[in-house]
């Protein structure tokens, strides 16, 4: 049995591999020839040997429960990769660069001049309620005035075909590592969709990333101490955290092994007795990261750790406050901001977004509660979120009385109809929603992950991709434009095996 | 190298060795019992005494039953010490060092966990048993084969081989100790028995044919205890274990209080006639061996590994 695209049923959406049912886009024709061929039994075969694959390499993510202590779940996986044309990819890549570069002004201006809110473009007042502007680092100048040096932003497309950036994610983004090992799963379970199409490599990752944080250094050396940060197994992203320290050859430590001594450097705890570190990528929050400067009961941390990085001695990525940016509020003036800071337009836009701050948007919420998603500026007020058109009356007016209260605490967003991809459901393919985490790095240059991770919501209809909610993943393919349309001709494929060897 | 990772390596090292000694032990023992008259065989009990888990055995489980002790050494998570939560305790320090081992360890230590776990149920039955374990010892060792294959011989490696000779020094004195206290009554009609008794001791720890070659005498006590504790040659040898140790110890820095330890280790059997040995005596020396062994593992903590957490804080 074949897989039969004239009857997928994508008419009412956007699918990112077909235009409409039995029709390609411009560059998934032989993909789609080659699923239909292996037909849907073969797929789910493949599927379940992904499924195999996935739990013997211990591709996992962690949820902690009180019994059992720490359960590892397989992480997962939907074996359809989802297709992106490059020269898409690269306006893409363009504007998170440019989003990013905006955004690392913008943190650098809040801790030094507040130039920003000195011309009138944000209002003192946000940045007075924000809950991740950090006091303790006004003033400090990190190497290249960059902040956020790892940032993951989400992005979604519309059903009319338009790419928006959801949120960017300037802390501790995870889930690099499951879109490296998502293509290593997808070249063992589905080899012979490669014949046809060769990819743009995501291995680079590891090396791109450990450039970035080694540019940091602030003791020019051959080899700077870089180290991994880590709570420890029992968090979530742990196997990250693992991963990326193998891949770049850095130490994993955790805030026990690391020790500051009274000459403000910091050092690790080894066999040979104390060494010096250089750059920390750390993957603690920064309320965690020292107890002498914030929580103090915080046992993830390193005492001191605050006073070697004010003193230069040692590089923090991302660098501590760096989280003032990533605040759905922060996030609605960001083509603002890079008008402001870049004096270009953005090339990405946002989601368009209504603050209750300004009377005439609050006013438009307030009628359209029921068509409009409206979220808390940040995660302190604890009242969630309020999905207008699955809501209750009850609900809706509750929120109508809470932003006429706290308007600044409040934005509002349209209900998005997600893209789509096809996706194995038992033995059938069928269209599941998508967003893409793609990840940025920034230090002395910029460079943007070849594609992302692509979350799928592998219930039918939803939108939530989250892992921990029913959410998927999926390979995320950047080829060139002109791959061809037809079948490429056995000798072809045999050549470019070769050429491969 | 940290030392929290160098800790943890150390204790991947012993886990995975006491699962594979557990495993053997097992094994060897359902085989002597088919061997054995009914009314003389020793039972299950002394795989008990060898572990050393007597009173957490006897909190849980009614009598020293075949059933009984099986399931105790095999997948009771309740006991550090059985297969299964050494291999998960082993799998869950591998997975704090997922950076420093090569990605095949892990995937062979998470597949072993994942086997011993999924299969039990016929590891318990008597006629899956046998299978069961000889994959597990054929899984321990391919471990303990791609690390030697694969990894650096820096100080990890160190700690690697440190605890398991360590570990294996260990049980291999225990196996000795609790067959030779076990032993059938001195009686003509039953030395045939015996023979097979010491047969088994030597094949626990495959070796069996070594000792035939090495000793060329026929199978009996002082031989095979002579072998056990003082061969330099045999891998399992109480002397060879610590003979290598010494070699592990001499690339580390700050090696003298440890160093100094396992000479005072190693003199326990140095001028020992093991086969004059009464039993008494015998169990004499493998208690002050296990003393000996205790004392080098708390002198390698003290020295290398990461100080507990409240003399860190006094530190800080």
């Amino acid at each position: 049995m074949v897989i039969e695209w004239d009857r997928y049923p994508c008419e009412s959406l956007y699918d990112e591999l077909l235009a409409a049912p039995g029709q390609p886009r411009a560059v998934t024709a032989a993909l789609l020839a080659d699923l239909a061929a292996l037909g849907p039994e073969e797929l789910a075969i493949r599927q379940e040997a992904a499924e195999v694959s996935i739990k013997e390499m211990g591709i996992t993510f962690t949820v902690y429960s009180e019994e059992g202590g720490a359960i590892d779940r397989a992480w997962p996986f939907d074996v359809i990769p989802r297709v992106i044309a490059q020269s898409e990819w690269e306006r893409v890549a363009a504007g998170l660069k440019q989003r990013v570069q905006a955004l690392n002004r913008f943190i650098d201006d809040l801790y030094h001049d507040q130039k920003v809110i000195k011309d009138g473009v944000f209002p003192k007042e946000l940045l007075e309620h924000s809950v991740n502007f950090r006091p303790q680092c006004v003033g400090i100048d990190p190497p290249f005035g960059v902040w956020a040096h790892i940032c993951g932003s989400d992005l979604v497309r519309d059903g009319d075909g338009t790419i928006y950036v959801l949120e960017d994610n300037l802390r501790v983004p995870s889930g690099v590592s499951y879109m490296l090992e998502n293509r290593m799963v997808t070249k063992r379970v589905l080899p012979e969709l490669f014949e046809h199409y060769t990819p743009f490599p995501v291995d680079d990752y590891p090396s791109q990333l450990f450039d970035t944080l080694a540019a940091l250094s602030p003791r020019p050396a051959d080899y700077p101490g870089v180290v991994v940060l880590t709570p420890g197994i029992y968090n979530s992203a742990y196997f990250e955290h693992a991963y990326l320290a193998q891949q770049m050859g850095a130490v994993l430590v955790e805030g026990r092994d690391l020790f500051v001594d009274d000459d403000d450097c910091c050092y690790m705890r080894t066999v040979d007795g104390l060494e010096r570190v250089d750059v920390i990528y750390r993957r603690i929050d920064d309320v965690f990261l020292d107890p002498e400067s914030f929580r103090p009961d915080s046992a993830l941390g390193v005492p001191g750790l605050m006073r070697a990085w004010k003193a230069g001695h040692v590089a923090l990525a991302n660098a501590p406050g760096a989280g003032v940016a990533d605040d759905k509020v922060v996030y609605s003036f960001v083509p603002e901001l890079i008008q402001y800071y870049l004096a270009e337009a953005a090339i990405l836009p946002n989601v368009p977004t209504w603050r209750c701050l300004d009377p005439d948007s609050m006013r438009y919420v307030l009628e359209h509660l029921a068509e409009l998603v409206v979220k808390p500026a940040n995660e302190s007020g604890g009242y969630g979120m309020l999905v207008g058109p699955a809501s209750t009356q009850a609900e809706r007016d509750q929120f109508a009385s809470l932003i006429k209260k706290d308007p600044r605490n409040y934005i509002a967003q349209p209900t998005l109809n997600l893209s789509t991809v096809p996706t194995v459901i038992k033995k059938n393919v069928e269209p599941r929603h998508v967003d893409l985490r793609p990840f940025i790095l920034s230090a002395d240059r910029q460079q943007v992950t070849t594609g992302g991770l692509t979350r799928v919501a592998l219930r039918k209809g939803s939108l939530v991709v989250n892992s921990s909610q029913g959410g998927g993943s999926k390979d995320t393919w950047i080829v060139p434009d002109d791959v061809s349309p037809t079948m490429p001709s056995q000798s072809q494929s045999q050549e470019q095996t070769v050429t491969e060897l | 190298m940290l030392s929290r990772v160098a800790e943890t390596i150390y204790w991947l090292a012993r886990q995975v060795e006491r699962a594979e000694n557990t495993a053997r032990i097992v094994s060897v023992n359902a085989n002597l019992l088919l061997d054995l008259p009914r009314g003389i065989a020793p039972g299950w009990k002394p795989l008990i005494d060898i572990t050393g888990s007597n009173a957490l055995f006897e909190e849980h489980y009614k009598d020293y039953g075949e059933r009984q002790v099986v399931r105790f050494l095999l997948g009771d998570l309740r006991h550090s010490g059985s297969i299964l939560s050494a291999l998960a305790s082993a799998r869950e320090n591998c997975r704090t060092i997922r950076d420093i081992v090569p990605r095949e360890i892990w995937e062979e230590i998470n597949s072993l966990y994942l086997f011993a776990g999924d299969h039990l149920s016929k590891g318990l039955t008597k006629t899956g048993r046998y299978g069961y374990l000889r994959q597990l010892i054929a899984g321990a060792q391919t471990i303990v084969g791609r690390l030697d294959g694969t990894t650096l011989r820096d100080q990890g490696y160190d700690f690697l081989l440190l605890g398991r000779l360590l570990e294996r020094a260990d049980m291999s004195s225990r196996i000795a100790d609790v067959r030779s206290a076990t032993l059938l009554p001195e009686a003509d009609e039953l030395r045939p028995f015996d023979t097979i008794q010491w047969v088994s001791v030597l094949k626990s720890m495959t070796a069996y044919q070594m000792y035939r070659r090495s000793e060329q005498i026929r199978v009996q006590r002082g031989p095979v205890l002579r072998f056990i504790f003082q061969n330099t040659f045999f891998p399992r040898s109480i002397r060879y274990c610590l003979d290598n140790a010494r070699v592990n110890l001499e690339h580390l820095p700050r090696n003298e209080a440890a160093l100094r330890a396992l000479s005072r280790l190693a003199r326990t059997l140095d001028h020992v006639e093991v086969t004059e040995l009464t039993p008494e005596d015998l169990h004499q020396l493998v208690d002050d061996l296990q003393a000996g062994i205790a004392e080098l593992h708390t002198e390698i903590a003290a020295t290398w590994f990461l100080p507990p957490p409240a003399v860190l804080e006094t530190a800080a």
